[in-house]
């Protein structure tokens, strides 16, 4: 059930439905192009951040015809990302497997050595966006700041619940700072999505959530739900009245980025197609939009310099989960 | 009165030519997909998405949801007439549609199921045009201890199932159970159960990929067994007079037909839940709930019924999460929100207030679609009949085909073509020595949902299960899930009673 997208060949064939994709002789001094649909995994549940942003941008390629074969998403989100990362790290056709990925494309092969996945071992595509996060409560609580949302939180102790992603995840790192920068003690319990997560908040069956703009906006619109304070360097224009927690006194800046990449082994001609793709789908008038609405920042990274970038922010990773002690 | 009003604009939209031509193709399409074994509404959707782009947005949305229709219809007949579940979500539908269709009353089944999920479609879509709204907010207070209190409930439904011999039906829900706990574990994210350090295991084990081994394999080598090469014809015939007969025998199932109605649209808008265990939990109730529950699994019109209703009444109530919290309560769900999002359509609170048009629209047009998956799926069923006319000896390559294909389309991956092959055998195995083998089916479903469900409550109460009797929604449906599981103790122990006194 759950990689529903991936079979679109053998169905049309199978079915005989005529949608014409079969496959056309390719002539070698043309430049790559696929020649079946083009896995997309998903690093994450239904319904969260990533998974609503590759849904996005398969629609975006689909509707602007940018490739002449369909992208299928195909979530993956056992593990914090570890169900992804192996699936894509063993794909059996690099050429046509894709991922979305998150910061877990660092964390997890950081906490879990034994699933020896080396990042550097994958394909550069290009970094879509930097997603931000803000700190959540659900309106009924009537917590308008941080202040308060801390006194609160301390009077709970560790019935005070945090929902988030999964173990270790983006969403417990800024758990484990709020506790240590606070002297707070809340609980985190992992769910599987983003999506979910900010279900939870505006069910009340969560205290408090780390949920990136995309994934409470619905909510936030519909009154249900608060951001107290925003972990970017400057306040969020979707979000003025909350502050940063800069501006508070709390020096600490959390982005995640959203990045396509290329199964380890892909062919260069593949790599550079799907560069080149991405790069349109990021100059699209639809994802800049998309950006804007969704908050979300930074420039399109691809080739070395995301390279670069991984192994920058992988060391980044590295120091805070040794901090919170996940890691030695 | 003013739902009612929104409704009947909703009717105009889905009545206009182009809108309606799309149904018609839509559910024809999906009918076709969903008899296809391993092939779903999934599939359907994700496959037609891309055309969609050519309509405007509402047609497009009409059209996916037709072809989720007419797939759930579709799902029951390769269940019937071959055994092998052609949908997750019509698993349930095989328990005694397959003994139904060996007994040559194959078209009575199909009828039964037309009708159910016509029944189903249409109570679904009362109950959404009368109470969306509000149940959306229940759905949103529905937390892990609420979601883990249903859970329990569907195995509560189960107990009765394998029959007379406990130990044995134990054995298959606990095997059930292993076998959906193989994979990455959601609230550690450390690899569980992955067997000899396979890489197939990562995914988990498919639970298609057992029943379609369960009951396409191992069906097929019994009967082989049983035949001893003979070629075997089952009798099956349609005509005019059968089905006015069937007609009478269903309206005494309509209790049946309400509950698994009621009941799939519940368990459909809970946002972790979906069509397959709402049909697997009404088959259960039914069952539990019946006068004559021996006759359960050997061909009672019932047990086609329940799971019918539930599961097409669920496809609606999946909807209600999807439009309002913007999070699907099913797979197929997950696309059609991919889909809104490019339409300009953002899923979520404001949907309901913003694009009023767009959502009665659609729900009119799933009701629109049911009643043409009716008609086309009736029209087709002496063609259906006659390929329960073909010998064994032809049939039983076509069925094996049928699965591999079955097994290996999910995931694209061979692992669980292997994997298919030896649940097969194993299967075969196992219903020899007279296992039964709808509780590991059922475990290997709602296993993989009450874990982490109940691993969360007991990190949110810190390990006091109190919690699962301090919230009202979570406490009723724990304490009926407990009187479910005492229920057929009781029985024995009463008939126990009774029996001495009579003798």
């Amino acid at each position: 059930m759950r990689n529903f997208g991936t079979k679109i060949l053998s169905l049309s064939v199978a079915l005989g439905l005529g949608l014409g994709f079969a496959a056309a002789p390719v002539d070698s001094a043309q430049a790559w192009e696929p020649k079946k649909p083009v896995e997309f995994v998903v690093m994450a549940g239904k319904g969260g951040g990533a998974d609503k942003a590759v849904r996005f941008i398969q629609s975006i390629i689909a509707k602007n015809k940018m490739s002449s074969k369909p992208f299928s998403p195909v979530n993956k989100p056992g593990g914090s990302g570890a169900e992804a990362l192996i699936h894509v790290k063993n794909a059996s056709d690099p050429d046509h497997t894709l991922m979305f990925t998150l910061n877990s494309f660092y964390t997890t092969p950081l906490r879990q050595p034994s699933l020896k996945v080396n990042i550097e071992t994958f394909t550069p595509v290009g970094r879509m966006a930097e997603d931000t996060f803000l700190l959540w409560v659900n309106k009924d609580s009537g917590i308008k700041n941080v202040d308060q949302f801390v006194k609160a939180a301390k009077a709970a102790g560790n019935k005070w619940i945090m929902a988030g992603t999964g173990k270790n995840s983006e969403d417990n790192i800024l758990t484990d700072f709020l506790n240590k920068a606070y002297g707070l003690n809340m609980k985190y319990v992992p769910y599987k999505g983003g999506g979910r997560v900010a279900k939870e908040l505006a069910g009340n069956n969560a205290n408090s959530t780390v949920n990136n703009p995309s994934e409470q906006l619905g909510f936030y619109q519909a009154g249900k739900t608060v951001p107290l304070a925003a972990f970017t360097p400057t306040r969020l224009p979707l979000f003025k009245d909350a502050p940063t927690f800069k501006e508070i006194g709390k020096d600490f800046v959390y982005f995640m980025q959203r990045t396509v990449v290329g199964a380890p082994g892909m062919s260069k001609g593949a790599a550079a197609y799907y560069q080149g793709l991405f790069k349109k789908v990021f100059n699209s008038k639809e994802w800049q939009g998309y950006m804007k609405k969704k908050s979300l920042q930074g420039e399109f990274l691809t080739g070395d310099a995301l390279m670069k970038y991984w192994l920058v922010q992988r060391e980044v990773q590295r120091g805070m989960l040794k901090k919170m002690g996940a890691i030695k | 009165m003013e739902i009612l009003s929104l409704l009947l604009d909703g009717f105009a939209v889905a009545f206009e030519p182009l809108n309606l031509a799309l149904i018609v193709f839509g559910c024809a399409v999906g009918l076709f997909i969903g008899a296809m074994p391993g092939l779903g509404s999934v599939n359907g959707v994700a496959i037609l998405l891309p055309m969609t782009f050519l309509v405007p947005p509402t047609g497009a949305i009409i059209f996916l949801a037709a072809i989720y229709y007419g797939a759930m219809y579709g799902g029951a007949i390769s269940s019937i007439m071959l055994g092998i579940p052609g949908a997750s979500t019509a698993v349930a539908t095989t328990f005694d549609g397959r003994p139904m269709a060996m007994k040559g009353d194959a078209d009575k089944a199909l009828i039964a199921a037309a009708t159910a999920s016509f029944v189903g479609g249409t109570i679904s879509v009362i109950l959404f045009t009368t109470i969306a709204p509000p149940l959306a907010d229940v759905a949103l207070t529905f937390g892990a201890p609420e979601i883990f209190a249903l859970m329990l409930m569907a195995f509560a439904t189960f107990v009765g199932l394998g029959g007379d011999d406990i130990p044995k039906t134990l054995f298959s829900i606990f095997i059930g159970l292993v076998f959906g706990a193989v994979g990455l574990d959601i609230v550690s994210g450390e690899p569980r159960l992955i067997i000899g350090g396979i890489p197939g295991f990562f995914h988990g084990i498919n639970f298609l990929v057992l029943a379609i081994g369960i009951y396409g394999i191992a069906e097929m080598l019994w009967t082989i067994e049983v035949s001893k090469g003979d070629v075997m014809i089952s009798q099956a015939s349609v005509s005019v007079k059968r089905t006015l007969a069937t007609m009478k025998e269903l309206v005494g199932t309509w209790k049946t037909m309400v509950m698994g109605s009621v009941l799939g649209y519940f368990v459909g808008i809970l946002p972790a839940a979906g069509a397959t265990p709402g049909a697997l939990m009404a088959y259960g109730i039914a069952k539990t709930g019946a006068k004559d529950p021996s006759s359960y699994g050997k061909g009672n019109i019932n047990g086609v019924v329940a799971p019918e209703s539930a599961n097409n009444a669920a496809s609606t109530g999946s909807m209600l999460p999807m439009l309002t919290l913007g999070i699907p309560g099913s797979p197929t769900t997950a696309i059609l929100l991919g889909g809104m999002v490019i339409w300009g359509l953002e899923p979520g609170p404001m949907l309901f207030i913003e694009h009023k048009e767009f959502v009665w629209g659609l729900i009119a047009s799933l009701y629109a679609a049911n009643l043409f998956a009716l008609v086309i799926n009736i029209a087709f069923i002496p063609a259906f009949i006659w390929v329960l006319k073909l010998p064994f000896t032809i049939l039983a390559p076509v069925i094996f085909i049928l699965c591999v294909v079955g097994g290996f389309v999910p995931t694209m991956d061979m692992h669980d073509v292997w994997l298919m092959l030896v649940f097969g055998v194993v299967g075969y195995l196992m219903r020899k020595l007279d296992y039964p083998m709808a509780p590991a089916v059922l475990a290997i479903v709602l296993g993989p949902l009450a874990e982490p469900a109940l691993r969360q409550s007991l990190l949110i109460s810190s390990g006091s299960f109190s919690i699962f009797f301090t919230r009202p929604f979570a406490s009723a449906i724990i304490v009926t899930a407990i009187i479910l599981i005492l229920l057929p103790v009781l029985k024995i122990i009463y008939e126990k009673i009774k029996k001495p006194a009579a003798a």
